[in-house]
């Protein structure tokens, strides 16, 4: 009797599952309902661009976000059609593979892959378009004759942030929060601490990883940031400088309730930042992701696409410090100093702590 | 127990699931409606016929989520919650990626090998949970749970050991030689893509699964701990040692829940190996009644609605999380509808049963006078 209660339910199971196979339209490649500049009469032919985001998309205030100005600065310009497609945390590699092949089905055959979370995924779909190009962001892991590899000089600009840090200091001690301790936040750690031994040799500073992979929720978890900044004040900390993502919120409450500053990344965040943290925010180090994929559609656009990695740095413009809110405006000179050294060449930024 | 008896039985159980996902159209439908979003082109993607490349996806992902669910449905005949298969599957991974990426033996013994060490540690890691029941009466559920996060821990801090220094944002183990890699087969005609080799270790889990559960004095024994430990206890079992040894074999087999994804797709354990597979696990255990049979189509609903949305995004501009309310509440309808049925069943053979008894009191009042 038990029995066939449960051959019954198998065989419920099967009819769905094939009817759902069976019954039903294909909405294949139905070309970009969000598209903007569809029919528009606009010089040259139209671009389509296929974004697919790192996990947090259009709205993390931060990487993403970055990455989208560009698009949407490109759009502004020339003639695109975009489509936009986010990552989900914890997925499959698989499913990261099938969000780029669904992308150039619909026909979006310029596809920015932002993160290098999509390294691998970039490495095998790419080999198998290869009339489609792609711009992976952050990562030289996958290499081909149709992926620009666009990386940036985060060290260099962690240096200038390092060097304001010590400047500023009063108790002599900074922090440095990392989102998830991969080579990647390693440089942004390995810049920020010969900025400030730059300036002061006998500094103190306090480092500390909120996750190690592969638990990458470091990137996004504000009470993982705020905990680990209060205790570098409570240790007497003045400035922490943030390379968390998501997570750096919590570094800016921290900085707030103990009346101390913090350090931004990624964007401009005392623009971009929660309005009531804003004030603690003494500068932050820039990393123009916007720049790299806006250069990515022009050089489709302008037919001019280069294979290989295309580094941003110092002195691309790649990488800068903010002055939003006023509070360096003292220290300016000296950092612009640091800078031309670094482009110069004067002074070799290490990549690695 | 006539045939036709049996029949209405199994329409009743037929409705259960059917039931569920009804259910389920409606809550997302709505959902939908009210968050304002394009019901009918959600709907179309995600009941279209998939491309070939989506299939071998879809059949991929089955394979995978088959192996999970059979290592929690184990647990669950004999009323053990293990949700820690999670935390299992990704130490035993880690230890067979580490294990045959050193590649100590030649080719195939070398694939042999990692699946005998994932076991080894997917049952060690479970016996843990095992031995705190026995001895100290801990609840699985907590234990479980608590060693998943241990495990994640765990691997992350000896992942950074046995990863090479390469200086890529993608931290992985040494990757298992090309001679000890699982080819794939060619089950779709004109796709690049190929369904996993080691579909073969899912059919005969699948199979073992039933013989042992079904044909067995140990699978009889598991089944009747599960359903009363008092009269296993009657019946001369060893409840403790029952206790230890399920949990054990639900851990083997959690074990082998990432030895397709090692050995066909990623070659290695790293930051990218698919997370989270001990959870759907025990969704689809439930969704296929611990049935070997069930948890097959149950593991493919799952696999078609996961693969489905991916296309979401793209063609309805709807998020493909989604899948994660379809699938939740059809879980939840299908415990409920279980129930309700279940119910509905006791109160009808109960009515046939009065019935039959007035009838006979009838028969025999009329008959008295004569």
């Amino acid at each position: 009797m038990r029995h066939a209660t449960k051959v019954a339910a198998v065989i419920a199971a099967a009819a769905l599952g094939l009817a759902a196979c069976g019954s039903s339209e294909t909405p294949d490649t139905t070309p970009g309902a969000g598209g903007t500049g569809t029919g528009a009469p606009a010089a040259g032919e139209q671009i389509k661009v296929g974004m697919a985001y790192d996990v947090g998309g259009r709205g993390d205030q931060s990487f993403n976000d970055a990455a989208a100005a560009g698009l949407d600065k490109a759009k502004a310009e020339l003639n695109i059609d975009s489509k936009e497609a986010v990552a989900q945390n914890g997925e499959a590699e698989s499913a990261r593979e099938e969000r780029l092949q669904q992308l150039i089905d619909a026909d979006y055959t310029n596809i920015v892959a932002v993160g290098f979370a999509y390294a691998q995924s970039v490495a095998k779909v790419a080999a198998e378009n290869p009339d489609v190009k792609f711009a992976l962001i952050d990562s030289t892991d996958a290499k081909g004759a149709n992926i620009e590899n666009v990386t940036f000089a985060e060290h260099e600009g962690s240096f200038l942030v390092g060097a304001a840090a010590a400047l500023k200091t009063k108790t002599n001690v900074i922090g440095f929060v990392g989102g998830v301790e991969t080579p990647l936040i390693k440089k942004f750690e390995a810049g920020y601490i010969a900025g400030a031994k730059a300036v002061k040799p006998d500094i103190e500073i306090k480092v500390q990883y909120l996750t190690q992979p592969p638990d990458f929720s470091g990137f996004g978890d504000v009470a993982k940031g705020k905990a680990a900044a209060e205790g570098m004040y409570q240790a007497n900390a003045d400035i922490v400088y943030h390379a968390a993502g998501g997570s750096g919120g919590g570094v800016f409450q921290a900085a707030k309730a103990a009346n101390k500053l913090a350090i931004g990344v990624d964007s401009d965040q005392a623009l971009t930042a929660d309005e009531a943290v804003r004030d603690v925010i003494l500068t932050s180090m820039i990393k123009k992701v916007d720049v790299g994929v806006y250069d990515f559609i022009k050089s489709i656009s302008d037919d001019k696409f280069a294979a290989g990695e295309k580094s941003f740095d110092l002195e691309a413009g790649g990488v800068d410090y903010s002055t939003t809110g006023g509070k360096i405006d003292d220290i300016k000179a000296q950092l612009d100093e640091f800078k031309q050294k670094i482009i110069s060449g004067e002074i070799t930024v290490p990549t690695t702590p | 127990m006539t045939r036709r008896f049996d029949l209405r039985r199994m329409g009743i159980a037929l409705s259960a699931p059917v039931l569920a996902i009804l259910v389920a159209v409606i809550v997302t439908s709505t959902i939908l409606v009210v968050a304002g979003d394009p019901v009918g082109e959600v709907w179309g993607t995600i009941l279209s016929v998939p491309r070939p490349r989506v299939i071998v996806a879809i059949i991929n992902a089955a394979i995978v989520y088959y192996i999970s669910a059979v290592a929690v449905a184990i647990g669950f005949r004999m009323n053990l919650f293990n949700i820690g298969v999670d935390g299992q599957y990704r130490i035993a991974a880690f230890a067979a990626a580490v294990v045959a990426g050193e590649g100590w033996l030649p080719g195939p013994l070398n694939i042999l090998l990692g699946l005998v060490v994932a076991m080894l540690a997917g049952g060690l890691w479970a016996g843990i949970a095992g031995l705190l029941k026995v001895y100290r009466g801990v609840s699985e559920v907590i234990s479980t749970i608590m060693l998943n996060a241990i495990a994640t821990v765990l691997v992350a801090f000896l992942l950074r050991k046995a990863a090479p220094q390469t200086g890529s944002n993608i931290v992985s183990t040494q990757p298992i030689p090309e001679g000890s890699r699982v080819g794939g087969l060619p089950l779709i005609p004109g796709v690049s893509r190929e369904v996993y080799g080691l579909v073969f270790l899912a059919v005969l889990i699948g199979v073992l699964y039933w013989f042992v559960l079904g044909k067995t004095r140990f699978g009889f024994d598991l089944r009747a701990t599960g359903r009363s430990e008092s009269a296993a206890v009657a019946s001369g079992v060893k409840v403790k040692r029952m206790v230890l040894l399920s949990m054990i074999l639900s851990g083997v087999v959690a074990g082998l829940v990432g030895m397709p994804l090692l050995f066909g797709q990623d070659y290695a354990y790293g930051t990218t190996f698919q997370p989270g597979l001990g959870f759907a696990g025990i969704a689809i255990a439930l969704l296929g009644r611990n049935h070997p049979v069930g948890i097959v189509f149950a593991a493919f609903l799952w696999a078609f609605l996961d693969q489905q949305s991916n296309a979401l995004q793209i063609t309805a501009g709807v998020s493909d999380r989604l899948v994660l309310i379809i699938q939740g509440v059809i879980v939840l309808s299908v415990v409920i509808a279980y129930e309700v049925i279940r119910r509905l069943n006791v109160r009808i053979e109960q009515r046939r049963v009065a019935q039959a008894l007035a009838e006979q009191a009838a028969t025999v009042k009329e008959g008295a006078p004569a």
